[in-house]
């Protein structure tokens, strides 16, 4: 399907109907939305009502009762969730949230303002939870649960990346991804989720990783990077799985495994690892640090994570190191220590080479590898070589989760500023915490939901477009998988001439190491500054 | 349609005063009962809600970030909008309660030819918010004059910094003046914003109109249609003390502004209004982000059920064997 022109797509209307929201229905539009799961990913992980469906049907099968499982599990969150009850019950709609979310920038429909967003799932609340809504209906907000309500909530909780902007913009800190990760729960009691998630989280579940790579096919997605490495560097790097007595063990999303450019950011890691020595293992069972089941419902998300502290104490390793990836650190970062502490199985984490203590992580045992890094090239442990970065003037973005889940900022700039000579930041109001999603977070990077994808990422690529033709930018680089993923088709499509890359894919070009060949190319096989002319041999 | 039926609830709750006083005399209901049921509701009201809240778990820790975390010594952590300790969350909370600091980033997004995207600051709605949340609390400190005696000095204080320009007599309050300019302003965005207008309610217009209704009868009653004032605190005193009596010929302008206050009160707790006590409770703002360093306890975590690595070698032990792989049973 040819994506429409952009001169097309950026000729957004903000003006809302002049209908009401309750009285405008929602229209389900082609580009917009997912496709609903297949039958078999439900029932891999046992979840209910599993049966054929499809998005366009007028009947999407659900159980006769649906109505009372969706208000029983409700009321079920409110009392379990204070974030859902109270962001429920205290927005005053001030409308600060409204032009802070992407999908809203980029599309102009009103509901996919933070605040009507939420408004969707509120008055549901109220007409079934609060005594105010009971009798006064409509003029305090309420409506009945209908099945065309449903459908709107499906449609517009899939058209949310929980990216948290408007949570910071917030007087009150409501946070949207709470609505939309409870909102998700809910319409998963009623079987109602995108193959987009559904199909990684049954993959995820049997094999691991959201890929469905087996064990074999990990080590051979390994074999060709440890030739290609070679190839580059003439260094043959020899990475173990599975093994017992590491000291630690590393876990990256599996999209860095399988497709570019997410590759050369694990590549990037194993010519590190291998430089330093690091006594570290892979493993196959957790080859996933992402977990998917978060867009789904808690429970599964925890489900699908229990792997990485299972897999740690198995292999008897003495803490985790986690690789580039937004939600992945979201989850591992605020919620995984309360899933699975106390992690007494394993050590404060300490790096082995020097010696630093990562004191901010003493009680969950898992390190960002940007920390990690960024230790490293504080102590003058690495050795860069900037100018083979020289080629790319660089941009970062970053990460929704890292930025608002945790707060990983200068990390990463500071191994960027260590690795390249050309770095520029952009606007100020579209990076750190403010920074704007890359319009496919929380698994909406499907391909079917490409105008919404590409809606959604126009905020964050027309920052980058702007410094691309100021400072000629022609790299983005970012710390995520889905960032990896999906923003080489936003940023093809908006600003053509940007490539996007892992942090560590950049440290291992500039990384100069022990016995290593006389370097001609980078990571990609593309000649390094200087070398254009020069054969590859 | 929201706003039509708050501007006529309004209107309806100003004239069964007017009717109630005028017409009927119900002096004793108006000026005594429903003022004590009225505070009553407010007090009880907001205890329940925040119990209410408070019963509920905070299953995760899962503050907003706006900040650097808390990593290395040698990277500048931002103590305030990402805390790390209970201090940075105080401060962090004292800033978002006082000073409104999340509104204070507000921005407004504008699509221009290109497309070329800008956000420009904005600072009216968190000029307009702070001016009206702040006059409202001088003006009600300010009232304590009516509930004391002696009154305490930081309330002449008070008055006498609220009317420093000395203007007209009675003194003319700057207080009064940023309320009424601030509350018709939130008003006003509301209305002329096509998207603010477009989310609002019944519950958004009406404790505005309440809230203006309440102001204008008070400018009123100061400085225009004048009130015994010597009988409104005797009311006011009586009602304090528990000993509570009518003095004769207060105006039904008092009475009007008295009953409209009372049903502020009565709808605080059962409206959005609870804000003011819901942001001390908000976990993406009030808890610290040292998740990794401390953990958080979730009072309803169970077990669940899991993919076990045993269960994944079965699966996979011959492929596993094939490709070099150590397994744990061979």
């Amino acid at each position: 399907m040819a994506n429409p022109k952009t001169e097309e797509l950026a000729r957004i209307d903000y003006k809302p109907p002049k209908t009401g929201w309750m009285d405008t229905p929602t229209v389900f539009k082609k580009g917009m939305f997912c496709h609903g799961n297949k039958p078999k990913s439900l029932e891999t992980v046992g979840f209910p009502n599993v049966r054929p469906w499809l998005v366009k049907d007028e009947d999407w099968k659900l159980p006769e009762n649906w109505r009372e499982i969706f208000v029983e599990g409700l009321r079920e969150r409110v009392g379990k969730y204070r974030s859902f009850r109270l962001f429920l019950d205290i927005c005053v709609r001030c409308g600060a949230c409204a032009d802070k979310c992407h999908f809203f920038i980029g599309s102009g429909d009103p509901k996919n303002m933070p605040v009507l967003r939420a408004e969707l799932l509120r008055s549901i609340y109220r007409r079934y939870c609060t005594t105010s809504g009971k009798i006064m209906g409509k003029i305090a907000g309420a409506r009945d649960l209908t099945i065309d309500v449903l459908k709107e909530l499906w449609y517009y909780a899939y058209q949310c990346s929980e990216c948290r902007r408007c949570s910071v913009f917030c007087p009150y800190g409501i946070d949207t991804a709470e609505i939309t990760i409870l909102a998700r729960e809910l319409l998963n009691l009623l079987g109602l989720n995108i193959e987009w998630i559904a199909g990684p989280v049954a993959n995820c579940w049997r094999t691991g990783n959201h890929l469905g790579l087996q064990p074999h096919a990990i080590k051979d997605c390994f074999d060709v990077f440890i030739e290609d490495l070679e190839k580059v560097t003439g260094i043959r790097v020899n990475p173990t799985f599975n093994r017992k007595g590491a000291e630690i063990l590393v876990v990256v999303p599996s999209g860095d495994l399988f497709a570019d450019p997410g590759t050369f950011t694990t590549m990037g890691e194993l010519l590190l690892f291998h430089e330093l020595g690091l006594d570290y293992t892979w493993s196959t069972f957790a080859s996933e640090g992402g977990d998917f089941g978060f867009f789904t419902s808690n429970e599964m998300a925890k489900r699908l994570h229990n792997k990485i502290y299972e897999e740690a104490k198995r292999l008897k390793v003495k803490w985790i190191l986690g690789g580039e990836c937004g939600h992945m650190w979201r989850v591992w970062h605020q919620y995984h220590n309360t899933w699975y502490g106390p992690v007494d199985f394993l050590e404060e984490p300490v790096s082995p080479i020097t010696g630093t203590k990562f004191e901010n992580t003493k009680s969950n045992k898992t390190v960002h590898i940007c920390e990690f890094t960024a230790d490293l090239i504080k102590h003058g442990k690495l050795n860069l070589d900037k100018s083979r970065n020289d080629n790319l003037i660089v941009t970062f973005h970053d990460s929704c989760n890292t930025a608002r889940g945790m707060g990983i900022l200068e990390e990463p700039r500071y191994i960027i500023n260590n690795v390249c000579n050309n770095f520029y930041e952009m606007p100020e109001n579209t990076i750190r915490e403010q920074t704007f999603c890359c319009g496919s977070g929380s698994g909406l990077n499907a391909s079917e939901d490409m105008e919404l994808r590409l809606r959604g990422g126009l905020p964050r690529a027309n920052a980058v477009r702007h410094v691309h033709e100021k400072y000629g930018v022609n790299m983005l680089a970012c710390i995520c998988a889905i960032d990896r993923a999906a923003l080489v088709t936003a940023v093809d499509y908006w600003v053509p001439g940007v490539g996007v890359t892992g942090v560590h894919e950049m440290v291992a070009n500039a990384l100069i190491c022990k016995g290593e060949k006389k370097r001609t190319t980078d990571l990609r096989g593309e000649p390094l500054p200087g070398m254009e002319g020069e054969q590859n041999v | 349609m929201g706003l039509i039926f708050s501007f006529f609830a309004v209107i309806t709750l100003g004239i069964i005063v007017f009717a109630g006083v005028k017409a009927v005399h119900l002096h004793y209901l108006f000026g005594v009962i429903i003022p004590y049921a009225a505070f009553l509701t407010f007090i009880i009201g907001i205890i329940y809600r925040v119990v209410k809240w408070g019963r509920v778990p905070v299953p995760f820790r899962i503050p907003t970030t706006a900040g650097q975390e808390k990593s290395f010594p040698w990277i500048k952590h931002n103590k305030i909008d990402n805390p790390f300790t209970s201090l940075g969350v105080i401060v962090r909370m004292a800033f978002e309660v006082l000073l409104f600091r999340s509104l204070f980033r507000n921005t407004k997004a504008e699509l221009r030819e290109g497309p070329n995207l800008t956000y420009g600051s904005t600072k009216w709605l968190w000029l307009g918010g702070l001016a009206f949340h702040w006059t409202f609390l001088i003006i009600l400190l300010r009232h304590l004059r009516l509930f004391t005696e002696p009154i305490p000095y930081f309330v002449t204080l008070l008055e006498s910094l609220d009317g420093f320009f000395q203007v007209a007599a009675p003194v003319l309050y700057l207080s009064d003046i940023i309320f009424l300019i601030a509350v018709s302003y939130l008003f006003l965005r509301r209305v002329i914003i096509p998207q603010v207008r477009y989310i609002s309610l019944a519950a958004d217009y009406f404790p505005l109109f309440l809230i203006l209704s309440i102001g204008f009868s008070g400018v009123l009653m100061r400085y225009f249609y004048k009130v015994d004032i010597v009988g409104v605190k005797q009311l006011t005193m009586g009602l304090i003390s528990l000993n509570p009596k009518i003095p004769e010929g207060v105006g039904v302008i008092f009475y009007i502004h008295l009953f409209l206050v009372s049903a502020l009160f009565a709808y605080f707790p059962m409206s959005k209004l609870m804000h003011m006590a819901g942001v001390f409770l908000s976990p993406t703002r009030n808890l610290a982000n040292n998740n990794r360093a401390v953990r958080h306890v979730n009072p309803w975590n169970y077990p669940v059920k899991v993919h076990t690595y045993e269960e994944y070698e079965n699966d996979f032990r011959d492929k596993m064997k094939a490709a070099g792989l150590p397994v744990e049973k061979e």
